[in-house]
């Protein structure tokens, strides 16, 4: 069974063409590292985020691979040029079957 | 020197030093600080951006939770409240409260309407559920200024709550007084002490690295000094509440708040 | 007589090596931070990225607080100077922490689509340590940075 949480996408809405534009990524996680212990002394095992990709119109332009180290509820911060109109997906993919998937629309004149 | 000189400088000295006097205690009554001063830059900013502060995600949660009809009646908060925007707006501020007789903190109260308007069961403390609702509610009253003070309904659950706040207690024996009002501003280990104002809760405490209320963060002062904790939802946690909540009249509510 | 005193001697001095060798094995295992394995896995996670290649110091820049009040999230940023274009652009950054349990902290893969190598997150740092953030460069070059920080902990917690 699929699990899946509340994402968030902080950019732009529209972008002067071949300008910089910033976007942040958020996933409502607890990126349980897999060091933790109960109160028993039992592992708890890993359930991170794994990998996030953002792909605009398509074509994958920036992909992160996450580990433990990773604080939770993820924020990842990066730029991307503004090459055309269309529409941006993020997808966060973790342990568990973990899915998630986000989208924004931009418009570049 | 003749004594009436002496008499007259011991005079002008009486009066500068009371002049003085009244002048600190008037500066240490209005020096209310809010623990976000002590904070980092970087956390200052995971606070104040909603792009970047990850209790946003229970106020969406929250949101959505105000909205979903319950119970045999089919009711939402929305139902009897409407739109929280405008008619949840101060009121955070002015939580816990005396409602029908009962010391009522905003979880409680949140409890009191699922139990008996809508006719559904009581939101466990510290579930996702309450704290999202807790978080979305006091979100409506962010900026505003918290307003919580003595009244005749409430003094003798305020005089109760003064008193555990003074009282020493633990295997330390240590009171929130000893920390909070005496040692604020000094250090305890690597952090500094603040003065415990609870104007940010419900709070994403890195701690934690979840989000999570003001007892919940008053049971870990309280094993803090080895103390038995008070349980959750308890009177004594309310008339606790209560005091702290008057003890920062006036600082505005930063919630959803932040702290290390 | 002599050989008696001799062998008396030999022992002496060998249990005097012996003694020195547990002292110095006591002085490593009371290391409180046990930091030579954790730093010898970081060593280990950079080898296996450049894959033995030379790395030079310079053109990343990562910036961590100095002071932390939390180990839990820790607002990192990694930053690497490049024009990002077609024949000159930042093709991953891998952060790696000598004193975590696990040393990778996370890689990024850039194009020159990205226009800037510029990246934060927010991470969990175990310990006071040494950061480090290798860049590989589309001509195959490998480029690092690195951070030291201190890592503070919160008062009244729930552990007992």
């Amino acid at each position: 069974m699929s699990k899946t949480s509340r994402t968030s996408i902080t950019m732009p809405t529209t972008a002067k063409k071949d300008s910089i534009i910033e976007i942040r990524a958020i996933a409502q996680h607890d990126m349980e590292s897999g060091f933790r212990y109960t109160e028993s002394g039992k592992l708890i095992p890993r359930d991170i985020i794994r990998t996030f990709t953002c792909t605009y119109n398509n074509i994958e332009v920036f992909k992160a691979d996450f580990y433990s180290g990773i604080g939770a509820n993820p924020l990842i911060i990066f730029t991307t040029v503004a090459v055309e109109s269309g529409i941006l997906e993020f997808k966060w993919i973790g342990d568990d079957g973990y899915e998630a998937v986000n989208q924004a629309r931009i418009t570049v004149s | 020197m003749n004594r009436l000189t002496t008499f007259s400088l011991g005079g002008i000295y009486l009066i500068l030093v009371n002049l003085i006097n009244i002048g600190m205690a008037e500066a240490a009554q209005t020096l209310q600080q809010s623990s976000y001063d002590l904070m980092s830059a970087e956390n200052k900013a995971m606070q104040d951006d909603s792009s970047l502060n990850p209790a946003m995600f229970w106020v969406g949660d929250g949101e959505t939770l105000w909205q979903q009809k319950l119970g045999p009646l089919n009711k939402s908060c929305n139902t009897c409240h409407g739109d929280a925007k405008k008619t949840m707006r101060g009121t955070a501020t002015q939580f816990p409260k005396v409602i029908k007789g009962k010391l009522q903190t905003l979880e409680g109260q949140i409890n009191q309407c699922r139990v008996s308007a809508q006719s559904a069961p009581a939101l466990a403390y510290e579930s996702k559920d309450l704290l999202a609702l807790t978080a979305f509610i006091a979100f409506q009253s962010k900026g505003l200024p918290i307003t919580v003070s003595e009244n005749s309904v409430n003094a003798p659950f305020m005089k109760k709550g003064r008193q555990i706040f003074n009282e020493r207690m633990g295997q330390l024996n240590l009171s929130c007084a000893q920390c909070h009002e005496d040692r604020a501003g000094l250090k305890l280990g690597g952090s500094l002490i603040p003065q415990g104002h609870p104007n940010a809760y419900p709070i994403y405490r890195l701690e934690w690295q979840t989000l999570g209320s003001l007892q919940r963060r008053l049971r870990n002062c309280m094993s803090g000094v080895r103390a038995q904790q008070f349980e959750y939802g308890s009177s004594e946690m309310a008339q606790l509440e209560l005091f702290l909540m008057s003890r920062a009249k006036g600082l505005p509510l930063e919630s959803p708040g932040v702290r290390p | 007589m002599q050989m008696k005193k001799e062998s008396q001697y030999y022992r002496r001095h060998w249990l005097k090596q012996v003694q020195g060798l547990g002292l110095l094995a006591m002085g490593f295992c009371m290391n409180p931070l046990n930091v030579f394995a954790k730093k010898e896995d970081a060593d280990e996670a950079i080898q296996k990225i450049t894959g033995g290649a030379a790395v030079k110091e310079g053109k990343v820049t990562l910036t961590i607080p100095p002071l932390v009040e939390n180990g839990n999230l820790v607002v990192l940023k990694v930053s690497v100077d490049s024009p990002m274009t077609a024949n000159d652009y930042v093709k991953t950054i891998h952060v790696i922490a000598e004193g975590n349990p696990l040393p990778n902290i996370f890689t990024v893969y850039l194009t020159p689509r990205s226009g800037t190598a510029n990246i934060t997150t927010r991470v969990r740092l175990a310990d006071s340590q040494t950061v480090w953030a290798i860049a590989q460069m589309s001509n195959g070059s490998f480029w690092k940075g690195s951070a030291d920080t201190l890592v503070t902990l919160s008062a009244c917690t729930e552990m007992v």
